[in-house]
């Protein structure tokens, strides 16, 4: 049996607040026949205004989408419209049944598709190409420093210095393949005025690194390739430990960059009190998956890409359905807090942000901006949206709260917040845009 | 300290190492140690090594700010939350709000209908939904009333918050503290209106006082509007300040407070028109008879007549028609001893054309009729005259092009009780299509009553057999979306399936119908009913 999903996360899987309203003009019973939930699906069929209704099926754990309609927006209005219909009134759809046989077939196919496939792989010849890669990445490690103290040499401020810009640096680490040192050097261009020494000296510290790696204990090793750019299959670290636990959802938050979105979303498990961090990536016009809602808990297996501070991880197995937990999270005071990001920075040097869960605070509005107190000490905040910021405000409307998000040098970037009765919101999607 | 060090860490990098030396390292011993270790036979690339050993310190110890002072949190709501499913259906048309209008106009309609519901009920929105609900409402100001009762003391304190949504604080609904003769005092325009308007509900005499106190240092467009505010709770108290006024500098004014008077019972401006009424039309045998003002002298025009038609009408048909309209209409009804209806049966004269009172009825009404009863219509709107109203309008018209009603029939319609409206409308419908109804439709109560609703549908029905577009009647359209009886959705649903399929009128009674039962549900979720 599925928990059924709230509205507010329903609505948060729309591509815009378009589909959103179309989805809430489908959600009404009378739009729908031949509707059904269960083996983790639900269905139905809906009269457009054509001679043929529209076949929709929805898969819960990934969750997936199909559609007979010609929208090729994910999930199309059709999706949203049944899953709303579903979380607003569980009668509506009926339950347990027998998936009719369009939507069976097509969920047949699904898991089908799903079944790992061995990939032939010539050891040797992969042997050759990651040697060959090392070389060049090393070679671009050691221009990249160069470039960087040619740069403090003549000085920051230098106009001349800037004028060809970090982004033809950034072209030749591509050409190196270390993409994550090019988009280092790129984001250069785009720190604040006060952040520039520390992304520069931080940059030439990983570069520095990169060449050594050989010398590095091997979690930093690992750290540093990840952050130059080698990628982790995922299927070869599902190979590999996985930890078991009931993960509870902390949050998610997308970010568009160019045509793709990234969705982050986090996870702390119930038993070992990990944090885990999976990242997705979704076409335009559609949503990355997975889309875990906010507050729920499953139980499943995680893989985490090794490294000196653990954080990244990817979805193995899952083990029985996800379903809402009652309650806000354990959380900690303030302090405590910001001494873990101070841990995890000082295990990786390059540690952005590190995800906490804030006990007791308050949003209070002063002269420097929004500052989330729990009595003892403050953070500001900063990078927060406007929407999400008065959310959170009205949640907490000035008493203590559970607030879930980023810790990082300069401050805390709220994503979800617990209410008095334990209730979860979001503040980084849907909602009313 | 370190922070210097650091300070003199950036100088030297903004300025270069060329041109600045490497600073001594500084800090703490462990700090100086780890600096201890690096290479310095290149200042660049000492800098950025010393730069990053810094940068990482710093941040991995970086230490929380001390907690700010303590405000006060959001006053405490006893009203119950919402019930689940109207809290999500407040999601759904908040989040319909951003859609585009022109295609999807049915959540947009649908919102103000909710929010008066839920505050009737007297519901507390879901937290969360009180910034949306905010925002939402300074976009459309005519949800501010009910959004901001709906948000309640949160909304108070997240707009003391938020300049944006200050409005909160100036709308009636959210009580202010006291002293707020503040705001007439020194508030912005618009905030000193709705403060009056406000104060008027609440103490109509305190209003005066209020408005008598500052009005001869007022500018002259806005005692014109704080004047408006008056027609809500008029009464025998205001008259001498109204009288006043009819002295005033500006003209507009005159006649807004003559206007306003006029509309008094028992006034004494009522009474000097209804002796300039009485000169002007006589009953004799069974003929009205009608002499129009020759002049507009001083005392008229003190009584707010202005010497000229806005329009350009005749003189003599301008000055006449205004005195009539600011005649107490019972002046007819007590002096001639007549009903309204007879009253307007009977024919009219010239009284220069008909001396020696040989008056026979003139096959035409006679020539100033018109003038007389579209006098009449405009006394009856502003007198709030039901049984003049009445009898203007006469029974609806049977076919389309029968002779006009005096007046405008949309707002001699909207004298009458609400289900008398809906029975003349729906009695007009029956003949004329939908377009004619448009103006008669928007002054009828909402929702519609069954059977207007089913007059309506029946009109727009026989639009869609007679070839017209839904485009040619997208207003009433518009009207209905909003305002047709849940019950008659069955009806419109079958509309929906006779047509023919994939035309412009089956989209657009399948969406009638969809926002129908969108409607409904989302009424039944308020009131806990049974769908």
């Amino acid at each position: 049996m599925e928990e059924r999903w709230s509205t507010e996360h329903v609505l948060s899987l729309a591509s815009d607040a378009a589909a959103r309203a179309a989805g809430g003009r489908l959600s009404s019973p009378a739009a729908w026949s031949r509707t059904g939930c269960g083996q983790g699906a639900l269905w139905g069929l809906c009269q457009g205004s054509g001679s043929a209704p529209y076949r929709t099926v929805v898969e819960f754990s990934t969750p997936a989408y199909q559609c007979s309609c010609p929208s090729r927006t994910l999930p199309c209005k059709h999706a949203l419209g049944l899953l709303l219909l579903w979380s607003g009134d569980r009668a509506a759809v009926p339950a347990g049944a027998e998936p009719a046989d369009w939507a069976a077939r097509w969920l047949a196919g699904r898991r089908r598709r799903a079944e790992p496939t061995a990939a032939p792989a010539d050891p040797v010849a992969a042997r050759r190409r990651a040697d060959r890669r090392a070389a060049r990445v090393a070679a671009g490690a050691a221009e990249l420093r160069l470039r960087l103290a040619d740069r403090v040499r003549r000085g920051l401020a230098d106009p001349g210095a800037a004028a060809g810009g970090w982004a033809e640096v950034a072209a030749r680490m591509v050409d190196a393949q270390a993409p994550g040192l090019a988009s280092c050097a790129a984001e250069l261009d785009r720190l604040p005025a006060d952040g520039q020494l520390a992304g520069h000296a931080l940059l030439y510290l990983l570069a520095t690194a990169c060449e050594r790696i050989g010398e590095l204990p091997e979690p930093l090793a690992h750290t540093v390739r990840a952050r130059v750019g080698f990628t982790v299959d995922s299927a070869e670290l599902l190979a590999g430990p996985t930890v078991r636990d009931h993960w509870l959802v902390l949050g998610s938050r997308d970010s568009t960059d160019g045509p793709l979105t990234t969705r982050r979303l986090w996870l702390r498990g119930a038993k070992t009190g990990r944090s885990a961090l999976l990242l997705s990536y979704g076409r335009p016009g559609q949503a990355p998956e997975p889309t875990l809602p906010t507050g729920w808990l499953l139980e499943a297996e995680l893989a985490f890409h090794p490294g000196a501070r653990p954080l990244r991880a990817v979805l193995g197995p899952r083990h029985g359905a996800p379903g809402p937990t009652p309650g806000a999270p354990p959380a900690e005071p303030v302090s405590a807090a910001l001494a873990h990001y101070g841990e995890a920075v000082a295990a990786d040097p390059w540690t952005e942000s590190w995800p906490v869960v804030l006990r007791d605070v308050r949003p209070i509005a002063t002269a420097d901006g929004w500052q989330l107190t729990d009595h003892q000490h403050a953070l500001p905040l900063h990078a927060t949206p406007e929407q999400a910021l008065w959310r959170l405000a009205a949640v907490s409307g000035g008493r203590p709260v559970t607030v879930f998000g980023e810790c990082d040098h300069r401050g805390f970037t709220p994503v979800t917040v617990w209410d008095e009765q334990g209730r979860t919101t979001g503040l980084t999607t849907g909602g009313a845009a | 300290m370190s922070t210097d060090y650091w300070d003199q860490l950036q100088s030297a990098a903004l300025l270069g190492t060329d041109r600045r030396p490497l600073p001594e390292p500084d800090g703490s011993p462990a700090l100086q140690a780890a600096a201890a270790g690096v290479d310095r036979t290149d200042p660049a690339t000492a800098l950025l090594e010393l730069a990053a050993l810094t940068a990482v310190r710093r941040r991995a110890g970086l230490l929380p700010l001390p907690a700010p002072a303590p405000e006060p949190p959001a006053g405490d709501d006893e009203r119950p939350e919402l019930p689940a499913a109207a809290g999500r259906r407040l999601a759904v048309l908040l989040a319909g709000r951003a859609a585009g209008t022109t295609t999807q106009p049915n959540l947009a309609e649908l919102l103000p209908q909710w929010l008066s519901l839920a505050r009737e009920r007297g519901y507390r929105p879901p937290a969360a939904q009180v910034p949306a609900l905010l925002e939402a409402a300074r976009a459309r100001g005519e949800l501010r009333g009910d959004a901001v009762a709906l948000a309640g003391p949160l909304g108070r304190w997240l707009a003391e918050r938020n300049p944006q949504w200050r409005y909160v604080l100036r709308t009636a609904g959210a009580e202010g503290p006291t002293g707020t003769d503040l705001v007439w005092q020194q508030g912005l325009f618009a905030e000193r209106v709705t403060h009056l308007t406000r104060v008027r509900r609440r103490d109509p005499a305190a209003a005066l006082a209020l408005l008598a106190g500052t009005w001869p240092s007022e500018r002259a467009e806005d005692r014109l509007l704080f004047l408006d505010a008056l027609q809500e709770g008029l009464s025998p108290a205001d008259e001498p300040f109204l009288e006043a006024a009819l002295t005033d500098r500006s003209r507009n004014v005159r006649a807004t407070a003559a206007e306003l008077l006029s509309t008094l019972p028992g006034s004494a401006l009522g009474r000097r028109m209804a002796e300039r009424a009485q000169a002007a039309v006589r009953l004799v045998d069974g003929v009205l008879l009608v002499t129009p003002p020759t002049a507009c002298d001083a005392a008229m025009q003190h009584d707010g007549i202005p010497p000229k038609s806005p329009t350009g009408r005749g003189e003599q048909a301008w000055w006449l028609g205004e005195v009539l309209a600011a005649t107490p209409l019972s002046c007819w009804t007590h002096s001639f001893g007549l009903p309204p209806g007879r009253l307007l049966a009977l024919p009219v004269a010239d009284a220069r054309t008909q001396v020696g009172a040989h008056a026979g009825p003139a096959a035409d009404g006679g020539p100033w009729r018109d003038e007389l009863h579209e006098a009449w219509a405009r006394a009856a709107v502003r007198q709030g005259d039901a049984s003049w109203a009445r009898a203007l309008l006469g029974p609806p018209p049977r076919r389309a092009g029968s002779p006009a009603v005096a007046g405008a029939p949309a707002r001699l319609l909207a004298v009458l009780p609400p289900p008398e409206r809906a029975l003349w409308t729906a009695a007009f419908l029956r003949t004329h299509g939908p377009g004619d109804a448009f103006q008669l439709l928007g002054a009828c109560a909402t929702p519609w009553t069954p059977p207007l609703s089913t007059a309506v549908v029946a009109a727009l029905e026989r639009a869609a057999t007679a070839g017209s577009y839904p485009w040619n009647h997208s207003g009433v359209l518009g009207l209905t979306e909003r305002s047709l009886a849940p019950a008659t959705a069955p009806a419109v649903a079958a509309l929906a399936a006779d047509a023919a399929p994939d035309t412009a009128w089956a989209e657009t009674f399948a969406r009638l119908a969809g926002t129908l039962r969108f409607r409904a549900e989302m009424l039944a979720e308020l009131t806990g009913e049974e769908i």
